[in-house]
């Protein structure tokens, strides 16, 4: 029981940090594999407000979370955008330089160490049930997890908003026939995207642990959450962050051996059998 | 019918395209030159050559075939373990060691190919990247088989021929290496400018039509891959041989991602691009490295992001650019 419940905390932590990779990559069709990077920004910004300002952990969230939105904004405008009609590989080797970047300017700012972070008393510690141990701070990650999966999933299927993303997404040139500002939906999305995996990353210190090298490690990850899940679908993002996060927690406990195996395996056969993702939508391209 | 357009198909500038030019000669005379010019950077010398040659099987499947890959360092690392296996378990003629190193890279190519095969742009580099890791969660597991982190050791190669011992300049291994990727060179020259090769420009550039000229585009894209990998495995087991070392680094992503900014850097879909790339990248690797070690990584980033939003068409680009700009040089 506490292997799924560990499972389930850890799955909803990778869909905290990918829901921003499947609205940039699913919605927008930008291979972003710099997303990373942002989780990263997220946690190193969430590390500084916590231990040498000493802002006390929940108030430092929404802070992190608009600190990635206004980087992301920033890089979108000046970058990312001139490359959104351009190749995949394109846009691959383009997000690839920037997670190098991004690698080199947090060794220089923090050096190669992990990063320290004190929670607060109200969410460490564990209590248990009959069979199961509650670790306070994943039962934190899993309602802060369903919560923003509902709002998301809310927000695109059911907003102004979403019905603009969709159509702008779909036909750019029809929907700004129809007077939506194609431009700004997408900087919005984007600063969404980013702000998403900002808060991810700070969410995911405690857990995933934090050095300079964490784009290239987790990047992994989210690519095969997204991938399994199919793209521009929080459900499908959800349901595949729930599968990989049981399974990495399970195979690491029961077999240690294989290690990350198992979750490659998963997604290699996943996209022989369905190239589309478990839940994607024919490609809209 | 067919004799008709048969008839009407001048094959002459396809010819011309594939003869040895001089510029190319001369391109081959550098390797000699640096070999005197620059005879104590010999290890480095080597190590270009090997990297040109990996660049050169990517080049093959991405630069020919318009095939993307985020993992193609799972067959060069494959083609390593092959060769330093072999080296460990007795068999250490470095001519056996790269041909072993080719057929099991070539079948994990074939074997995989088909993966690649199927889907998107996307779907491919997901497919690549997810091989590759897997493969790099194999080796760093067996330890048993190879030395995990800590890599394979103690390979011991025999004189090649039995006439030339690997000597501690590394002269040798600069001369065998650079030797090898000639060969191989001329060969994958021969290929790109076979009907094979045509073929596969023409999948590149219209995968629709190339089935109603009668091209069976799947076949083609599975040979070419096999190829890419096997070249990438020869590369690999050279790497083997003039290091004496397999360290689990040969199966890791950066070392896909580097050899995709080395291709692009040096212009993709043109032989020359991914040779000149490897030179200018390792060049460059070495002496910012030198200046600064920590901080390669940034360079190499900003210098991929700036490729690709000014640069797309890399160095290659920008020579033909001048060539057509210059008077008299216009064909």
């Amino acid at each position: 029981m506490t292997v799924i419940f560990d499972g389930i905390a850890s799955g909803l932590l990778l869909f905290l940090i990918s829901v921003g990779l499947s609205v940039t990559l699913g919605l927008m069709n930008f291979v972003n594999l710099a997303h990373g990077s942002f989780a990263m920004l997220g946690g190193y910004v969430c590390v500084v407000l916590l231990n040498r300002l000493g802002v006390p952990f929940l108030a430092a969230l929404p802070i992190v979370a608009i600190v990635s939105a206004l980087v992301g904004v920033a890089l979108e405008r000046t970058l990312y955008r001139r490359l959104y009609g351009a190749s995949d590989l394109d846009q691959v080797l383009f997000s690839i330089g920037l997670v190098f970047m991004s690698i080199s300017i947090a060794h220089y700012f923090f050096g190669a160490q992990q990063q320290p972070l004190q929670l607060p008393a109200m969410l460490s510690g564990q209590f248990n049930l009959p069979g199961l141990d509650v670790g306070v701070y994943r039962l934190f990650l899993i309602v802060i997890g369903l919560a923003i999966a509902v709002g998301l999933q809310w927000m695109i299927a059911g907003t102004r908003f979403g019905a603009q993303l969709r159509a702008a997404v779909d036909n750019p040139r029809t929907a700004r026939g129809l007077g939506i500002d194609v431009d700004r939906v997408f900087v919005l999305t984007f600063a969404l995207g980013s702000a998403l995996a900002g808060l991810g990353g700070a969410l995911g210190v405690e857990m995933l642990g934090l050095d300079p090298e964490f784009p290239v490690k987790y990047i992994v990850y989210f690519l095969i959450v997204v991938a399994v899940g199919g793209s521009g679908n929080i459900k499908g993002s959800l349901y595949a962050s729930l599968i990989i996060g049981i399974c990495d927690v399970a195979g690491k406990y029961y077999i240690p051996q294989v290690g990350a195996f198992v979750i490659y395996a998963v997604m290699v056969v996943t996209l022989i059998f369905r190239p589309q993702g478990l839940f994607g939508r024919t490609a809209a391209k | 019918m067919t004799t008709t357009t048969l008839a009407g198909f001048d094959p002459a500038p396809l010819q011309r395209q594939a003869r040895w030019q001089h510029a190319e000669y001369a391109f081959w005379l550098l390797p000699a030159a640096a070999y005197f010019a620059f005879g104590d950077q010999l290890a480095l010398l080597s190590q270009i050559a090997i990297t040109a040659l990996f660049a050169l099987s990517l080049d093959l499947i991405l630069g020919y075939a318009g095939i993307v890959s985020l993992g193609h360092a799972a067959f060069f690392g494959m083609g390593a373990y092959t060769a330093g296996l072999m080296a460990t378990h007795g068999w250490n003629e470095p001519l056996a060691g790269l041909a072993g190193a080719a057929v099991i890279a070539a079948l994990a190519g074939f074997v995989t190919s088909f993966l690649v095969l199927r889907g998107s742009d996307l779907t491919r580099l997901m497919v690549t990247l997810g091989v590759a890791l897997m493969l790099f969660e194999l080796a760093n597991k067996l330890t048993s088989i190879t030395g995990g982190v800590d890599g394979l050791q103690g390979i011991e190669m025999k004189p090649i021929l039995g006439q030339f011992a690997f000597d501690l300049y590394g002269k040798t291994a600069f001369i065998y290496a650079t030797l090898v990727l000639f060969v191989l060179f001329w060969l994958a020259r021969r290929i790109v400018h076979s009907p094979f090769g045509l073929g596969l420009r023409g999948i590149h550039l219209n995968m629709a039509r190339m089935p109603a000229l009668g091209t069976p585009v799947n076949a083609r894209l599975v040979g070419i891959y096999t190829v890419g990998a096997a070249y990438a495995g020869i590369a690999g087991a050279l790497l083997t041989q003039t290091t004496q070392f397999v360290s689990i680094d040969v199966l890791s992503f950066p070392r896909s991602a580097e050899l995709l900014l080395i291709l692009v850097l040096g212009g993709t879909g043109s032989l020359y691009g991914a040779l000149i790339g490897t030179v200018v990248f390792m060049t460059a690797h070495h002496l910012l490295s030198g200046i600064n070690p920590q901080y390669w990584q940034f360079w190499l980033g900003a210098l991929l992001v700036l490729v690709v939003l000014f640069a797309r068409d890399g160095v290659m680009g920008g020579l033909r650019a001048l060539a057509r700009r210059l008077p008299g040089a216009a064909k």
